[in-house]
């Protein structure tokens, strides 16, 4: 709906917290593919920017809390611009920590010791990551579209993010066992790939959000989630029966 | 046998039908159409609001449901508007009785320069409903109690009620409307004239209020219907646009009309 309010500060005020989480979002797109950049490369200078980077996004999710709580409190909105306040708000959060993982990426880049046995996983890692950018992405432009269709697709992607998470899971469990020198390296990556995997359930609660704002309601029926590293159990057999 | 009847009972305590109810109703003034084809149920018990922007015939639409508008003589009203089963638009209807049972509370406290007791024993003595004055005085007592403001002028029944401060008149005013034990209470913005201390007082008294009585009121705070009512219905140009839940109506509205008069837009 293009119409305005009569009171035209508060077009303003909404348009504001909107364009603020529109630029955290890309703030946060941005750190994690500098982060991911700085993991594959090695590349521990652009791993500190990382570091630092992330008080940006601290700061805008403050601003945005402040100016939503402010127009909670002056304007009272209603209906879809209730929901548009409330939501993004929300979102905000959701950023936030996405933005945390990021920087515990970063940080985890420092201190790994790379093996050759575990690059493979690296790689599978980086297409994770990217994975997860393409969601944010596309979720914040169904947000500022106000695209219902396009936030259910978003949702749907995460299935793909858990299966690599899956997929890494197992990987690096592999190595750990084959050789106790691994371990200290897989598990950093382990977190990592568990960070990502949370990074993409926030986005896809991003998305959900979304499809509230736009249309009242929330979507209806559980998305497809495909998580199953909490029920894996790999043995030494079965790593010796892949081996045959 | 005797659990089936049981569960009927419980049933059909659940699909309680609307204790008013208007169906096709049009109004005009002269040939002004103010009302067009609205028909709506008002659920026992419940506060509903009825907001829209000026002019759009929500307190002509309030006055239809006790011939309020009888009193203008360009007046028109057809369709038809039910209490309790019955068609209060009837020729047999008694006016005078059908006001008592539906009381009305308007926007500006208009109490009677005499005492306040005699303000609220008014309706009770022309209605004839006290047998003596002791019960009369315990009819008194009692609405002043329900309408919250015995406490604030027992020690001064004798007083004027005109020297109350303005909440405190129209709380006198309701206790009058209620002192003939009506069951429905229409209100038409009974608390745009008040600060939003008697506001707030007034809006706490409702809530009790719904226990016993249904009550109809006529606002222009959208605040206030999303506080108070359990039903709202929009009006626009002398139509029902949206009429429903009130956290549905100012959560997520059907019509984008509704949105954007209680999101404060230019449709």
């Amino acid at each position: 709906m293009n119409t305005q309010h009569i009171v035209s500060s508060f077009n303003d005020d909404l348009n504001q917290i909107e364009t603020l989480l529109l630029e955290m979002g890309g703030l946060v797109e941005q750190q994690l593919a500098s982060a991911t950049t700085a993991l594959h490369r090695e590349d521990r200078a652009l791993a500190k920017q990382v570091l630092k980077g992330d008080k940006r996004i601290n700061k805008l999710e403050t601003k945005i809390n402040e100016n939503a709580v402010k127009i909670l409190a002056l304007r009272q909105p209603v209906a879809a611009d209730l929901r548009n306040v409330v939501m993004t708000l929300k979102m905000a959060s959701h950023l936030e920590r996405i933005g945390d993982y990021t920087k515990n990426m970063a940080r985890r880049t420092n201190t790994i010791t790379k093996a050759e046995a575990f690059m493979g996983s690296i790689g599978t890692l980086v297409r994770m990551s990217e994975l997860v950018q393409q969601m944010i992405k596309s979720a914040l432009d169904a947000y500022n579209k106000r695209d219902a269709d396009a936030a259910q697709d978003v949702r749907n992607t995460d299935e793909g993010v858990d299966q690599m998470h899956n997929t890494l899971f197992r990987e690096l469990l592999t190595y750990m066992m084959e050789d106790v020198r691994n371990i200290a390296g897989c598990m950093h990556l382990l977190f990592i790939a568990k960070n990502i995997e949370r990074m993409g359930d926030h986005v896809a609660d991003i998305a959900q959000e979304t499809i509230f704002l736009v249309t009242g309601e929330w979507p209806e029926g559980k998305r497809p989630k495909g998580d199953n590293t909490s029920k894996m159990i790999i043995s030494l057999d079965d790593i010796q029966n892949e081996e045959e | 046998m005797g659990i089936v009847m049981d569960m009927k009972i419980k049933t059909e305590a659940a699909v309680k039908p609307p204790i008013m109810s208007a169906k096709n109703v049009d109004v005009s003034y002269g040939k002004k159409q103010a009302i067009d084809n609205v028909s709506l149920d008002i659920p026992e018990n419940q506060i509903t609001a009825l907001i829209g922007p000026s002019g759009c015939g929500k307190s002509t639409f309030l006055r239809c449901f006790n011939r309020m508008n009888d009193t203008i003589s360009t007046c028109k009203t057809t369709g038809e508007i039910r209490f309790a089963g019955q068609d209060i638009y009837d020729k047999k209807v008694d006016v005078v009785a059908l006001r008592a049972r539906i009381g009305m509370v308007f926007q500006k406290a208009n109490p009677f320069p005499k005492s306040i007791f005699d303000n609220v024993a008014y309706g009770p003595r022309i209605h004839d409903l006290a047998e003596n004055k002791d019960h009369l005085k315990d009819i008194v007592i009692t609405s002043l109690k329900r309408a919250g403001l015995y406490d604030e002028v027992s020690d001064r029944l004798d007083e004027s009620g005109t020297g109350l401060s303005g909440g405190q008149q129209q709380r006198l005013c309701i206790a009058r409307a209620i002192a003939v034990d009506p069951q429905v209470i229409l209100m038409d913005e009974p608390c745009s004239a008040l600060d939003p201390i008697a506001t707030a007082v007034i809006e706490d008294l409702m809530e009790q209020m719904k226990e016993k009585y249904t009550i109809v009121i006529v606002t222009h705070s959208m605040a206030q219907a999303a506080r108070i009512s359990q039903k709202t219905a929009f009006f626009h140009l002398g139509k029902l646009v949206e009429y429903g839940e009130t956290d549905k109506i100012f959560t997520n509205p059907t019509d984008p009309r509704t949105q954007n008069y209680i999101s404060g837009k230019i449709g």
